[in-house]
């Protein structure tokens, strides 16, 4: 058997019932990383050492029978979660020596639970990007086609599970860096809501919309995923003391009732929008006729200010990075340039050098639209139209369950395609920003392919703590639609 | 909306960022393109709308005021770029 290709459900069956053993789970994604990762680059850091090393506790663990489904699974974090003792990059080169010394209360979760760190991915730099090419150290290709950008921010993670490299991975989410690369690359990825998992060892891009969550395989390994990682945090002073449910309830939901009772709401203003591409609007159109033969009622909803939401969210998101990133200062960690003048000089100099383009034009946006007569034109202006945004969002989802949208308004861009163009690139970001600007749940899941074979998924957000509702339609969307391929073969190169 | 080179270096030293002519040029144009793309927000009547910073739950993390031993500097200073013994080393201020 090939163990690289069993699921995180499976493998935890499997590891359960002792037929595999976490050293050759492990082992198996090992090897795989070796052969093909030097083609696709979705790791900048892959401890083999470290990751056999945390297999045989956790085989141990089994062997003791004290564990957990996820003793032993093999899982990718992408590369801005503190990790103890384990370099933490970002994907800058301001980060390129740090080495955090405390873990993300994530990843204090997975160690707890003695899961494997496979290792850490690539990302843009800072979480700031869609593409996954604004990363210090190198591009990450899309398994299914490598002349093809994976998406991004979390790029990596969604190509190291694309390429079964990991059972599953964690990603982060500002404006749709879980859900977009998870589209891109055919697999599935859930931005939770805001405050449902802590954000505690995250290293910061925008703090209100930042959220941590699951790139998987499956809709059942992401509701796995939330039952790992949800919960009240009383280190993280956002986390959200909410009623955590077992997330894998919602597959159940479906199995029992199909889809029959739940409200699926159109947002006409986002069909309307020009420059969807065909292939995106024919899976559109096959995945509502397909929720409705499961049972779901269709209707049309408005979300009157859907135009407006990416000139708020591209001033809200560098007004707070700007604030977030002036730490790194070249003083208490990360990258120092030398040789400079005086102190101001050294600051310059190390962040000047540190970050790539991508990271200061943000920074320059976010000082602009924050600076003295600017303050109230922009943030403050962006501010009162996010609270628009949010109750239009609100009043959605009075009469619906789910909305749906496409992901995004194309399958995956080739690689340079859109690189000199960041206003181009902003704009891709049309259907995932409103779920971080209303701090309501979305899930990416695979639903057919473009004509020239690149994965393209569909999109469904829920109310505030509603991952249920998610969790049961997206499984619904899963099961029914079978697709075929799952998994690309990755060329060699 | 027109960016000058002007301000841009002004915003550019408001963050500690330095920019050669090339940099400072290429942004003028992108930032000219993005902020003019922003300017559509001054079409939406916010009219009595109070803004919106998220939605945080927001309270207080706070400890019991119990003293707890400190990690110490070789824990806290180990990612310093320089140090000497117990203090961050940074160029001199004081001429």
């Amino acid at each position: 058997m090939d163990l690289h290709t069993l699921s995180l459900a499976r493998a935890a069956r499997m590891l359960d019932e002792k037929k595999i053993s976490s050293t050759e789970l492990t082992r198996a994604y090992l090897d795989r990383i070796k052969t093909h990762d030097s083609t696709l680059n979705s790791f900048i850091t892959a401890d083999a050492d470290a990751a056999l090393a945390q297999a045989a506790a956790a085989d141990d663990q089994i062997a003791s029978n004290n564990h957990t489904p996820f003793t032993g699974i093999p899982m990718a974090l992408k590369d801005l979660l503190c990790t103890q003792g384990m370099r933490t990059t970002c994907g800058s080169k301001i980060l390129d020596n740090f080495v955090p010394r405390y873990d993300a209360t994530v990843v204090e979760k997975l160690r707890q639970s003695h899961g494997v760190i496979i290792g850490k991915t690539n990302m843009d730099e800072f979480a700031m990007g869609s593409s996954t090419e604004n990363s210090a150290y190198f591009p990450t290709r899309n398994p299914w086609h490598v002349d093809y950008v994976p998406g991004g921010s979390s790029g990596g993670s969604a190509a190291a599970v694309a390429a079964q490299f990991c059972s599953a991975a964690l990603g982060s989410d500002t404006g749709g860096s879980i859900r977009q690369p998870a589209s891109h690359c055919g697999v599935v990825g859930l931005k939770p809501t805001y405050g449902r998992v802590s954000r505690y060892g995250l290293v910061s891009y925008a703090s209100s919309l930042d959220q941590i969550g699951p790139i998987t395989r499956t809709v059942e390994d992401a509701a796995l995923m939330m039952n790992l990682i949800a919960g009240h945090d009383p280190k993280d002073s956002t986390s959200a003391p909410e009623p955590v449910p077992d997330f894998t309830s919602g597959l159940t939901a479906f199995d029992k009732n199909g889809l029959k009772g739940m409200t699926v709401g159109i947002p006409k203003e986002y069909l309307d929008m020009p420059g969807i591409d065909p292939d995106v609007r024919a899976v559109f159109d096959n995945v509502r006729t397909l929720m409705e033969s499961l049972g779901a009622t269709i209707q049309s909803v408005s979300l009157p200010h859907t135009d407006y939401v990416v000139a708020a969210y591209y001033i809200i998101a560098p007004c707070e990075a700007s604030s977030n990133l002036a730490r790194f200062d070249g003083v208490k960690y990360g990258f120092r340039a030398r040789d400079t003048a005086d102190l101001l000089d050294m600051y310059k100099q190390t962040k000047s050098t540190g970050f790539g383009p991508e990271v200061q034009r943000r920074i320059i946006i976010g000082t602009y639209a924050l600076s003295a007569g600017y303050y109230d034109a922009y943030y403050g202006k962006a501010s009162q139209v996010r609270a628009l945004i949010m109750a239009d969002f609100a009043k959605a989802f009075e009469t619906c369950d789910i909305l749906l949208s496409p992901v995004a308004p194309t399958p995956a861009f080739r690689i340079k395609e859109k690189i000199d163009d960041p206003l181009t690139m902003y704009l891709t970001d049309i259907f995932t920003l409103s779920a971080n600007m209303a701090a309501v749940p979305g899930i990416s899941v695979p639903a057919g392919f473009s004509a020239a074979g690149l994965p393209i998924g569909i999109q469904m957000m829920a109310g505030r703590f509603d991952e249920l509702s998610l969790i049961r339609a997206g499984y619904g969307v899963e099961k029914s639609m079978n697709l075929e391929p799952r998994f690309p073969d990755i060329p060699d190169m | 909306m027109k960016i000058s080179e002007q301000e841009v270096e002004n915003i550019a030293h408001l963050a500690r960022l330095k920019m050669d002519d090339e940099q400072r040029q290429a942004l003028c144009g992108q930032l000219s393109d993005i902020l003019g793309y922003m300017d559509k927000l001054a079409h939406v009547d916010v009219n009595g709308v109070a803004p919106a910073s998220g939605a945080a739950f927001m309270h207080n993390v706070l400890r019991e005021d119990v003293p707890q031993t400190s990690p110490g500097p070789r824990v806290t200073l180990a990612n310093a770029p320089e140090k000497d013994q117990d203090y961050y080393l940074v160029p001199r201020v004081v001429k």
